[in-house]
């Protein structure tokens, strides 16, 4: 018993540390692009720990099986990484130009760039 | 056999539409491996004209391994990122694109692989070349370029290769 509840207490501690760490980097991180790796911390170790410790609690302590929690892990493995990317995809069709970028070989353009050299792209600003 | 796959045409998914309802529900009962069931039948059936070249996983013990693979990769990845955070001084970081030559064809493949490139901290995958041949990822402290290259293709693209291709 005494070992669960110091389990659990750990593994809330590790999600705190790393949840503050994710927020502390969005202030100290200065370039947009920089700042997008924070919430990868937070949503990875700090949400991990926080389940990994109710797991634990909800089957020792309240004798009864809860598995909730890999389903909030699954959810979030499949929508952070879209969340970061179209974020990271308006970084950079906004602030960065083909010459900015590495040289995306034999295809020449990034997509984000590539849609923007399509002529017939409907012009809604006019509409 | 036909009419097996006629029937359940996607049995992957429908085991894990079936798992996700029951855990959805939260309680092991007969009432909700039913209805999970139920679902896991009709939603494959209605949608399978939607997904017409799925790709066929071989290689069960490879996925198990990617899994845990990147699992570890997550935690040590957190501490390194961690300690780039709270001790590097911000003039000292070197923030750097970095361009994948992607020898995966598979879409669904490299969902996964930009996904986990994502969720691994200290990567993020921001955009794809146009016909989809290269994978631009943005690291958070690279001073060598080649290095973190070389070790995405070398521990997840490897191993995605054997899984879908």
């Amino acid at each position: 018993m005494f070992i669960i509840e110091f389990l659990v207490a750990f593994f809330l501690i590790v999600s705190g540390i790393f949840g503050f760490v994710g927020s502390y980097g969005m202030i100290k991180l200065k370039d947009p692009m920089s700042r997008l790796h924070a919430p990868t911390k937070a949503t990875t170790l700090g949400v991990g720990g926080v389940l990994l410790a109710s797991i634990f609690h909800s089957a020792v302590i309240e004798q009864h099986i809860s598995l909730h929690e890999l389903l909030i892990t699954l959810f979030l493995f499949l929508t952070a990484p879209i969340t970061a990317l179209f974020i990271a995809k308006w970084h950079i069709h906004r602030h960065e130009k083909p010459d900015d970028l590495p040289d995306a070989g034999e295809d020449e353009l990034w997509a984000t760039h590539a849609v923007e050299q399509v002529e017939d792209v409907p012009d809604h600003t006019k509409t | 056999m036909r009419l097996l796959h006629r029937i359940f045409p996607h049995p992957h998914l429908t085991i894990l539409l079936t798992l996700v309802w029951m855990l959805l529900a939260n309680s092991p009962s007969l009432n909700s491996l039913v209805f999970g069931l139920l679902l896991g039948i009709i939603i494959p059936f209605i949608t399978q004209p939607y997904w017409p070249d799925r790709p066929k996983l071989r290689n069960w013990p490879m996925i198990i391994e990617y899994m845990l693979v990147v699992l570890w990769d997550i935690v040590m990845a957190n501490i390194t990122v961690a300690r780039i955070i709270l001790f590097k001084r911000d003039a000292d970081r070197q923030p750097n694109w970095v361009c994948i030559p992607l020898e995966l064809r598979t879409p669904e493949a490299i969902t996964v692989l930009a996904g986990t490139i994502t969720m691994t901290p200290g990567t993020v995958s921001c955009d794809l070349s146009a016909q989809g041949h290269n994978l631009l990822v943005h690291c958070l402290d690279a001073p060598n370029v080649d290095e973190v290259r070389d070790q995405i293709k070398q521990r997840y693209e490897r191993r995605l290769k054997e899984i879908f291709e």
